[in-house]
């Protein structure tokens, strides 16, 4: 069982990822976005959009960083204090996506504005969050200093499977919370190119830092072109 | 210099009925679909009046346009230094009007008018949100919701032009015998310093080099909203259907092949004209920064003489056509701007350099006048002349609305135009006197001519004189690469999908 899920399972979600988004992205370029629902509600909103954004971006960073320098994070818990410091914070940052996220689904529930433009995919990914962040919380609250088991088992787990030598022992006498939560995590990479989870990986908002305010095209200059779509 | 041509359209506010034909033929070609139902890339606006979307000329409310700080030019909505803060603020925008500061869109229930059961009363169409399906307590705002100053204690009072009025003058909102109201009809100004432009992250809306409309790639609009909050006259609009963003888009499949934009071919008042100009490029960041007396001047600076040899000479370099080079030379919109000095743009100290003009309103000068003077007009008087800081629609609400607030701009107009009309009256009807008239038109430096030519754009002129259009050269450049013109015969137009499945051969 534990084969299947943190041995095969990966490869089949990642694969489902990476494929679909090159699927949508060449298909069907046009509904690469989440679609805003601001403009029909702001108020419930500001509760929600906020605080799960900065939390939750802020935690995921924490992770990847785990994944890439897990020793520092050995070296920097080593002294209790810096130790109750870093979970304590994670803990806090949990809240607050969870906050935001209740308040977000709250108004995706209660609002009918919202609700006429709420799709299937956008209950499955509430679904999928909230159970991510339950578990996440959960996690570090019933078996604490996460941060320093988490690169003893998940990281090396992880490199394992991204070097093509699965190796499910690792996470296999992990607690059910926790299983459920790596689980999960896979089930959220699977969906990115097939739900609102699509601006996850948006990657155009950087560049407007480097560019010029003004953007200008011409429809003639720049020698032969296929498509006037093409023109940047 | 860095010559560039631009699509302008022009008002002739005096004309304007605020009949809404405008608005309805844009809407039927353009935004009659779901989600769009609440668009109206053209609007017509009773004023003084709140607008749509309600107040939107208040920008310390949505912070649109752009702010000269510190020597530098920048948006309005990011409050601080650099653009970092807008991808702060890419999770909420504090500054996004939301539907109800538009109008939540509605039909009514007809078929209850044919399937209601018998009963004792007549049955009726309720009304039913077109976002929810659901029936509506009541309509609480609607498109033209202040209409002819419907309202006006309630909306027209928040009217952000209204700054700097006095009491007595702030008066034509509620005293009977002192009320006025004229109408501004709005599409987007396909701005020379776009803020939508600036401030989308996407890199989704741009500026066409060849003819300056401004459109958005639905394409690579991510749905940000960033341009909604930024364009300080509010025009494009979010569609809350499909999560794009869209506006106005100066009618380009007509205005390509020549043909007058669909707003203005409906024009019932002919008050609206449509021609080319050219600009330097390189100087809007400079004119941008001008302070707000001198912002209009500025702006007729930038505009270049399309019949200068050195502009011609400049324009051809630029591999600008030349039917764009005639169009300019005829272009109404230079005349009124720029050659005559009576059209101005519509707040111009947003700063994005807007480039649809205005000719401000000239009756109530009269009608006031004569209320003034508790008598009948003396048409032989040009006295009216020095009576213009009486007149209803006080010059200061004009020029917080056209001129960034210089009055002078708004008052050289208004004289032009009463020398022009009492000039033509002269020739018509004869009973001003020649030399009065003579003198009118020289104390505002307009010479017989020039007065005839102004007389005849604003009255008399045909289709072909307000709509000079010139056609985009499109079999010049094509958007197919000619070498693959055979693979691609029958296809065009499909995509690449489509062309793939057509162009495969065993």
């Amino acid at each position: 069982m534990d084969k299947v899920l943190f041995g095969v399972m990966p490869y089949i979600l990642l694969m489902t990822a990476i494929v679909g988004a090159i699927w949508r992205f060449k298909s069907n370029k046009y509904t690469w976005s989440s679609q805003s629902s601001q403009f029909l509600e702001n108020k419930t909103l500001f509760f929600g959009s906020f605080p799960w954004h900065y939390g939750i971006i802020t935690l995921l960073l924490g992770h990847i960083l785990g994944l890439f320098i897990p020793k520092s994070f050995v070296l920097w818990n080593a002294v209790p204090l810096r130790l109750y410091i870093l979970e304590l914070t994670a803990l806090a940052l949990g809240f607050l996506a969870l906050f935001g996220l209740l308040a977000l689904i709250y108004r995706r529930l209660t609002n009918s504005r919202v609700k006429a433009v709420t799709s299937g995919w956008d209950v499955l990914v509430l679904i999928i969050l909230l159970i991510q962040v339950v578990t996440g919380i959960g996690n570090a609250i019933l078996y604490r200093w996460g941060s320093n088991w988490y690169v003893a088992t998940a990281v090396p787990w992880m490199w394992s499977i991204l070097k093509l030598q699965p190796n499910v022992d690792f996470v296999a006498n992990l607690p059910l919370i926790t299983k459920t939560h790596i689980f999960n995590a896979l089930l959220f990479i699977g969906l990115i190119p097939f739900s609102r989870l699509a601006h996850f990986v948006v990657i155009n908002p950087y560049k407007y830092l480097v560019r010029p305010y003004q953007v200008v095209r011409w429809y003639r200059k720049g020698g032969p072109t296929v498509n006037i779509v093409s023109y940047k | 210099m860095d010559l560039r041509a631009q699509l302008s359209m022009s008002f002739h506010m005096d004309k304007c009925i605020g009949c809404h034909t405008c608005s309805v033929s844009c809407k039927n070609v353009w935004t009659s679909r779901r989600g769009a139902e609440y668009m109206w890339w053209n609007n017509v606006e009773t004023k003084p009046g709140a607008g749509y979307p309600l107040t939107w000329e208040d920008q310390e409310r949505y912070r649109g346009g752009w702010e000269v700080s510190g020597g530098s030019l920048r948006l309005k909505l990011l409050k601080g230094p650099g653009k970092i803060r807008t991808l702060a603020n890419i999770f909420f925008q504090p500054n996004l009007p939301t539907i109800d500061d538009y109008y939540e869109p509605f039909t009514y229930d007809y078929q209850n008018l044919f399937n209601a059961p018998a009963g004792d009363d007549q049955p009726t169409a309720r009304p039913r949100s077109l976002i929810t399906g659901e029936f509506m307590e009541k309509i609480a705002l609607g498109p033209n919701w202040d209409d002819d100053m419907g309202g006006s204690p309630l909306y027209a009072s928040n009217d952000p032009n209204l700054k700097g009025l006095s009491e007595s003058q702030k008066e034509l909102l509620t005293k009977f015998h002192k009320l006025f109201f004229f109408y501004l009809p709005r599409i987007c100004n396909h701005c020379l310093n776009p803020a939508c432009v600036a401030s989308c992250p996407s890199g989704a809306i741009y500026k066409r080099g060849e003819d300056g409309i401004v459109l958005i790639d639905q394409d690579t609009c991510r749905a940000w909203r960033f341009c909604v909050s930024a364009c300080p006259y509010k025009k494009p609009y979010y569609n809350w259907a499909n999560g794009k963003s869209e506006k106005c888009i100066f009618c380009y499949p007509r205005t390509e092949t020549g043909q007058a934009n669909a707003c203005a071919h409906a024009c019932t008042g002919r008050i609206r004209f449509v021609g080319v100009l050219f600009y330097d490029a390189d100087r809007i960041e400079e004119v941008a920064k001008t302070p707000d007396e001198r912002l209009v001047d500025a702006m007729r600076d930038i505009v270049l003489d399309p019949n200068d040899p050195r502009v011609i000479e400049e324009a051809r370099k630029q591999g600008i056509d030349e039917n764009w080079i005639v169009a300019a030379q005829n272009s109404p919109s230079y005349n009124l701007f720029k050659k005559w000095r009576i059209a101005m743009p519509n707040h111009p100290e947003f700063r994005t350099l807007p480039m649809n003009f205005y000719v401000p309103p000239l009756s109530p000068v009269l009608h006031n006048a004569k209320a003034e003077n508790g008598g009948v007009f003396d048409s032989e008087s040009v006295e009216f002349f020095n009576s213009i800081d009486k007149m209803r629609i006080p010059v200061r609400y004009l020029a917080n609305m056209l001129s960034a607030g210089n009055e002078q701009v708004v008052i050289e107009s208004l004289k032009k135009q009463m020398a022009v009309r009492l000039w033509v009256r002269q020739q018509r009807v004869g009973d001003i006197g020649d030399s009065a008239a003579k003198a009118a038109l020289s104390a505002v430096g307009l010479t017989p001519e020039e007065a005839f030519e102004i007389y005849k754009l604003v009255s008399l002129a045909t289709f072909q004189e307000r709509f000079v259009i010139p056609e985009t050269h499109r079999e010049t450049m094509t958007t197919v690469d000619p070498r693959l013109m055979y693979e691609k015969r029958g296809t065009v137009g499909f995509g690449n999908k489509r062309q793939e499945l057509v162009s495969r051969q065993w």
